[in-house]
């Protein structure tokens, strides 16, 4: 343990992780890499085993099998006190016998860096709470103490800061407002994040790199924008955002199109955008791309069309009108229609036709089980 | 930035402000016992302690006065057991701290999650209680008188000079003193230790604390409640006995303490006003020494 600050965050590789409880396995063969700088979510349900691989990241655990390495260092059986990491407490962890600004100066103090509450008042600075400094963690309000515990782990200039789910506690508002200081914080500091939660908009609004974690494994990482857009696991497809799932027989797979045959009516999706492209596979399409129409259009074959259906469930959430359409033999479909003025006009009991662009349809590598519905 | 706007809630205490009759009533029996077996007797004490010898010269008859002379002379003649009193209180407090600490650590921290080994080691902390405190110091007579194995051994393995007691010395008084009192340093510090948030103890490792340092800066201060708890339960009874250094126990006429001077004097000398006089220096004493060690402790805002 060096007493300097590392200039920038490190990169953080974890080598075949795998964690046993008495009973079940927490984590399974786990192998992931975060490059330095990035801001990385570790995202899924509770129980998924996200926690567990943060607090062997910290050394908080230890791992059965597997290393990890911090900045090309193999940290494995390093003591959590000798980690160049940090973390953000889930219950934020302030030592309550200390004031907010001995807090914040524990770390320094520790590693015997010079002027520790010159530097502590400034990381306080940063997340405007100076003037609270004397105060004990007690007097705090919970966004309070949550930014206390940011600044104390921030001050150290960590190679590598560990989030657990650090905004859970704070209303909606609070968070939303938390999440773009976070981020903007990470952004100037250029330190490497890692944030587990368990709240897929917060991974996908904050995250360069969202891993979806399930039953101790990653089913998928990648860009947020790419997780959305192809999920390739009906978990996935079902845990971030929503999704309609058909399952089918593969009846048609040409070069550019594997199409379904899910309760006699054709259901197409690009070959590139399909994980299998024969057997019996299950392909999806998200909400807001699919459109209803109250006769049967008459569409091009760069269309999927299933119908007629009844719709049975109309939500109102402010941006968008949400639809719950019964279509015999398919289970019941999800539509998403921005409120932009022109929505359709229907009623609850309307007979529907369901339309959605064929580029628009993603092929899933596994079918979905029972457990990924009730997930949804 | 926003945080500004966020930072300005305060904390509100609400006190009640509606007296209860029923507050009273169930007050009265503390008050009213309080008063006539506490304040009564202390009354009754400092005017005893202030009275002069009766004119009559009979022994153990004294006349009402204001004798302040009785405190100079209890000073001047109990002096040395004055002193030993704190000096033995002071070292078997320290002694069973020491002892007490990892043991309550032991049963409110590492035995946490295990509650059938938790509630087998409290049993133990308790069980000396199940027989009489008189009876286990005879027990420890028994074991350090000459005749006993281990004084023998101890001789035999010229560990102990042969013409050296166990018996009746300050190592017996102090070594009794500190087990009688065991059990009520390791409770209040167990219940402490219970308590503690281990969270708060990885929050001080992953804040680059070694072990020794986290236990410094944050179990032990987090603690404290239950060690200052623990300390005034041992170290106020120890000043005041008179069991464990009492010449029929494990002490000798040189170990004797203050509660041993107060006996002789009030029942066998029959001089109530110095008596009197000691123990009412006994107890200012304690008084000071202990809002003092309070206060220096710092743990107003944790108790």
């Amino acid at each position: 343990m060096s007493g300097e600050f590392v200039a920038r965050g490190q990169d953080l590789e974890l080598v075949g992780i795998r964690k046993e409880f008495p009973g079940f396995t927490a984590i399974d063969d786990l192998d992931l890499k975060i490059p330095a700088g990035e801001f990385f979510a570790l995202l899924g349900p509770s129980g998924c085993g996200k926690t567990t691989t943060l607090r062997i990241v910290a050394g908080l655990e230890e791992p059965t099998v597997g290393k990890v390495l911090i900045g090309g260092k193999d940290v494995t059986d390093s003591k959590p006190n000798e980690r160049p990491v940090n973390t953000v407490f889930q219950s934020y962890a302030l030592f309550p016998h200390m004031t907010v600004l001995e807090n914040v100066a524990f770390g320094l103090r520790q590693r015997k860096i010079s002027d520790p509450l010159v530097k502590a008042n400034e990381a306080l600075d940063m997340v405007e709470l100076s003037h609270l400094a004397a105060r004990k963690p007690q007097q705090l309000s919970g966004g309070q103490q949550q930014r206390v515990a940011l600044a104390r782990a921030l001050v150290n200039r960590p190679a590598l800061l560990l989030l657990d789910e650090p905004l859970g506690a704070l209303d909606l508002k609070l968070r939303r407002q938390m999440q773009v200081e976070l981020k903007a914080i990470q952004m100037e500091v250029g330190l490497t994040f890692l944030h587990v939660t368990h709240d897929q908009e917060e991974a996908m609004d904050m995250a360069d790199t969202v891993a979806v974690m399930n039953l101790g494994k990653i089913e998928q990482m990648g860009a947020p924008e790419a997780l959305y857009d192809r999920p390739k696991t009906a978990f996935v497809a079902r845990f971030l955002g929503q999704s309609n799932i058909f399952v089918g027989e593969v009846v048609e797979a040409t070069d550019s199109v594997v199409a379904i045959s899910c309760n006699g009516q054709r259901i197409a999706t690009p070959k590139a955008r399909a994980e299998k492209h024969s057997g019996k596979i299950a392909v999806g399409v998200r909400p807001e791309k699919v459109t209803f129409h109250e006769g049967k259009p008459d569409l091009g074959s760069d269309h999927n069309l299933v119908g007629p259906g009844e719709i049975i469930d109309i939500r109102f959430t402010g941006v968008s009108n949400q639809y719950l359409i019964d279509v015999p033999g398919f289970g019941d479909f999800t539509v998403f229609a921005q409120n932009v003025g022109k929505s359709p006009v229907v009623e609850l009991g309307a007979k529907v036709w369901i339309s959605w662009k064929v580029e628009h349809g993603f092929g899933l590598s596994d079918l979905p089980s029972k457990a990924d519905n009730d997930e949804a | 930035m926003a945080f500004v706007a966020l930072g300005q809630g305060s904390s509100k205490t609400v006190e009640p402000t509606r007296s209860s009759r029923v507050a009273f009533v169930l007050l009265a029996p503390g008050v009213i016992y309080l008063g006539l077996f506490f304040l009564t007797p202390l009354f009754s004490l400092i005017i005893t302690s202030l009275k002069t010898a009766s004119m009559t010269g009979e022994i153990g008859m004294y006349d009402y006065g204001l004798e302040f002379g009785n405190y100079a002379y209890a000073v001047s003649q109990y002096g040395p057991q004055i002193l030993r009193s704190f000096v033995y209180a002071i070292i078997a407090t320290v002694m069973a701290l020491l002892i007490s600490y990892p043991i309550a650590y032991f049963i409110g921290v590492k035995a946490r999650n295990k509650p059938v080994l938790q509630a087998l080691l409290l049993t133990l902390v308790i069980a000396p209680f199940f027989i009489s405190f008189l009876l286990r110091t005879l027990a420890w007579k028994q074991i350090f008188s000459n005749e006993s194995p281990v004084t023998q051994v101890l001789q035999a393995l010229t560990l102990l000079p042969a013409d050296q007691n166990i018996i009746g010395t300050d190592f017996a008084v102090i070594f009794g003193l500190t087990y009688n009192f065991i059990p009520f340093m390791t409770l209040p510090i167990y219940t402490s230790l219970e308590r503690l948030d281990l969270r708060l103890v990885e929050a001080g490792s992953d804040l680059y604390a070694s072990p020794a340092k986290t236990f410094w800066r944050i179990t032990l201060p987090l603690s404290m409640p239950g060690v200052i708890s623990g300390t005034l339960l041992t170290f106020i009874p120890i000043s005041g006995d008179y069991v464990s250094a009492s010449r029929d126990f494990l002490g000798d006429s040189d170990t004797s303490m203050l509660g041993n001077v107060v006996e002789a004097t009030y029942l066998r000398m029959q001089d109530y006003p110095t008596a009197s006089a000691l123990s009412v220096m006994l107890m200012a004493a304690i008084v000071i020494i202990v809002s003092t060690y309070v206060r220096r402790a710092g743990t107003e805002d944790l108790l």
